[in-house]
């Protein structure tokens, strides 16, 4: 039989029978979708950053800048080793604190320090930064990144737990008073 | 033999392609193109299949765990039998699909194979080449050290610079705030399942483009392509110039495809596998990641760029590239397919090859980063510590303790990041030398807060004795006359 607008019926049933297959196809698309941005979703981007400590403030000693280690707040338990992140604690003046990430700001490789010469050095790109964090010299085009601190109870605490890149705003605190 | 031929019939008469297969076999290709220039594509598919077996054979004992990845790697190096081997068959096996590819690809060009009708294949040529990349990064993070993990930092730091959604594409390439466990496992499932999907997709649109339209006839100067004609053409071609493919010139894509596989073993078997390197412990920070050979000059030309260059250069220059390759057969669809009528044609290739290779060399020999223990590890050589006053002796000192030598070389010894010093005092006055090391610039840094006054004088003594010894150091004339000569003549006994 056919319609007198042409289509057979034959045809128009094809053509639901596609049309049910596309709402399934979209209906099965949002969980995928989800799913897969699970990662950026919005209560999981607020709940990557929390306070960590660092461990007693005397292994800190004025005047000198020290390695630190972390265990990173967001965790799974086969992350093995890499859940583990460093940083470089500079203690200024025996009061205030400045915790810099491990990653250079230009492509995130592990910035050394060089207590000689006072600078951080970069073994990728030979970028440079001064003693406080900021640009010496090289590729890079900016300081260090900078971890929020706090001192509680005789222990040092960051704010940390998403690795720092430059084209995070959230990473920009120089300038900004520390808490505590 | 009789029982095998009758298998064969019963299962032809139920699969009915031994014609199909036979036809295709026995098509007719230009004669000239039976050459050994045409080898390449079929010698990257034989790479290819090696990688799918060897693949295969690493995921019987590879653990895509970011707490064991690494350890299960030692175990196929040294506890199973040959597991070396095939790490070393899958990891040499990925550089030489990149290489072959890449000649495949200039081969193509340079015969003009683009032209019509045959822009989709090379459209798929192009993917195919991406999606091979993408094998070889992802394969790289796969073998989990600190190489792959540092990596993984610089590819999270370049997606990052992406304007507005950068932050967010980082937590989706690492699968979580960190490179760590997530990361590792959405690489794995990118390299074993997403890229091989879409390079077999690939490869059997090319290879049937390629059966379908023919292969690309022999250039001849002055034989223009014109949309108009050119299948006539093709087809009077093969009919009165063309012999069929099996066997006119499939015992040369045999031959070259055994020379390659027999290579890759030997490489394989005489440099063993790739790695791992250190373990993935982001606290271990002694190491200077490297990548793998063929993103070498990648890493070079981010030293290079200037900081206001880079991200627009990371952002735009892939995607200009990736487009140029995409519109080359539409914009020169026609015309000339010989390389000796096509100068242009030459540059490019020559141009992109010089580029890359020097980039490449650029990035293994890292003239750009300090070398780290110059300072306490390279001695100053001793001509340059010879007959020196002992101010300039001291300042010598100051130049290892305060790691000059990490960024300057001395006798070609040492840092090569900053200039060599062994003649800086002919290029610098005893002023200059003073303002470069306390305010730096020029992309040193400024030294004035980490030197006392004894220091900056004792190491711009030392730097002030740096001239060959018939060249006079730099002086500036004028300082003489402005201090007066009783000062003048103390100071230009010291630089």
């Amino acid at each position: 039989m056919t319609l007198p607008t042409g289509l057979s019926r034959r045809a128009l049933l094809m053509n639901l029978g596609i049309f049910f297959n596309s709402l399934v196809a979209v209906i099965l698309a949002v969980p995928v979708v989800r799913y897969l941005l699970s990662p950026v979703a919005r209560g999981r981007r607020d709940g990557y950053d929390s306070w960590v400590t660092l461990g007693a403030l005397d292994q800190f000693p004025s005047g000198e800048t020290r390695l630190a280690t972390y265990r990173n707040p967001v965790v799974n338990s086969w992350d093995g080793d890499t859940a583990d992140i460093a940083c470089w604690v500079r203690n200024v003046d025996g009061k205030s604190f400045q915790v810099f990430a491990i990653n250079c700001a230009h492509l995130g490789c592990p910035v050394r320090w060089f207590p000689q010469s006072s600078l951080f050095m970069c073994p990728c790109h030979g970028g440079a930064y001064y003693q406080d964090g900021s640009r010496a010299s090289g590729p890079p085009e900016r300081g260090l990144f900078e971890y929020h601190y706090k001192i509680d109870g005789g222990k040092l605490f960051i704010r940390a737990g998403e690795m720092p890149t430059p084209g995070q705003a959230s990473n920009i605190v120089r300038g900004i008073q520390p808490c505590a | 033999m009789r029982l095998i031929s009758s298998i064969g019939e019963w299962l032809d008469e139920r699969l009915q392609l031994a014609s199909s297969i036979r036809e295709t076999a026995e098509h007719a290709v230009p004669r000239k193109s039976a050459s050994w220039f045409y080898v390449f594509g079929s010698a990257a598919f034989a790479v290819f299949m090696l990688q799918i077996v060897t693949g295969i054979l690493l995921a019987l004992i590879y653990v895509p765990s970011a707490g064991q990845a690494w350890s299960s790697l030692q175990t196929l190096n040294h506890n199973v039998a040959l597991g070396w081997y095939i790490r070393a068959l899958h990891g040499w096996g990925s550089d030489f699909m990149v290489a072959i590819v890449l000649i495949h690809m200039v081969q193509v060009f340079l015969f003009g194979a683009y032209k019509y009708p045959r822009e989709l294949t090379w459209v798929m040529g192009v993917f195919l080449l991406l999606v091979t990349l993408g094998m070889a990064f992802s394969g790289q993070v796969l073998r989990f050290d600190q190489d792959a993990y540092w990596g993984l930092g610089i590819g999270a730091s370049i997606a990052s610079r992406v304007p507005l959604v950068g932050p967010l594409m980082v937590n989706l390439l690492l699968g979580g705030p960190i490179i760590a466990g997530a990361t590792l496992s959405r690489f794995f499932a990118l390299h074993v399942f997403v890229i091989p999907g879409l390079l077999i997709a690939f490869v059997s649109v090319h290879l049937l483009l390629v059966l379908k339209l023919g292969i690309n006839e022999w250039p001849m100067p002055g034989r223009l392509v014109r949309k108009a004609t050119y299948m006539k053409e093709y087809h009077e071609l093969t009919s009165k110039d063309g012999e069929p493919f099996v066997p006119g010139a499939i015992w040369k894509d045999l031959f070259f495809s055994a020379l390659i596989l027999f290579s890759l073993a030997l490489c394989a078997y005489h440099f063993g596998p790739f790695g791992p390197s250190g373990p993935p412990d982001p606290t271990i920070i002694q190491t200077a990641p490297r990548p793998d050979f063929f993103f070498l000059w990648l890493y070079a030309v981010l030293s290079y760029l200037p900081a206001s260059m880079e991200t627009p250069a990371l952002l735009i220059g892939p995607v200009v590239g990736v487009l140029a390759l995409l519109l080359l057969p539409f914009l020169s669809g026609e015309g000339e397919k010989s390389w000796r009528r096509r100068p242009l044609a030459v540059l490019t290739v020559l141009l992109a090859a010089v580029a890359l290779g020097t980039f490449t060399h650029l990035a293994q020999h890292t003239p750009w980063s300090p070398v780290m223990d110059a300072w306490s590890g390279i001695p100053i050589p001793d001509q340059f510590l010879q007959n020196r006053t002992a101010l300039e002796r001291q300042g010598a000192l100051v130049f290892q303790v305060k790691q000059c030598h990490n960024c300057h070389s001395l006798a070609n010894e040492g840092g090569k990041r900053g200039p060599a010093l062994d003649s800086v005092a002919v290029r610098l006055t005893q002023d200059q030398l003073i303002r470069q090391v306390i305010q730096g610039g020029g992309n040193m840094p400024a030294y004035g807060k980490n030197l006392t006054p004894a220091e900056t004088t004792a190491l711009v003594a030392f730097l002030g004795s740096l001239h060959p010894a018939g060249q006079a150091p730099a002086r500036d004339a004028s300082r003489t006359i402005a201090l007066g000569a009783a000062t003048g003549a103390a100071t230009s006994s010291s630089p």
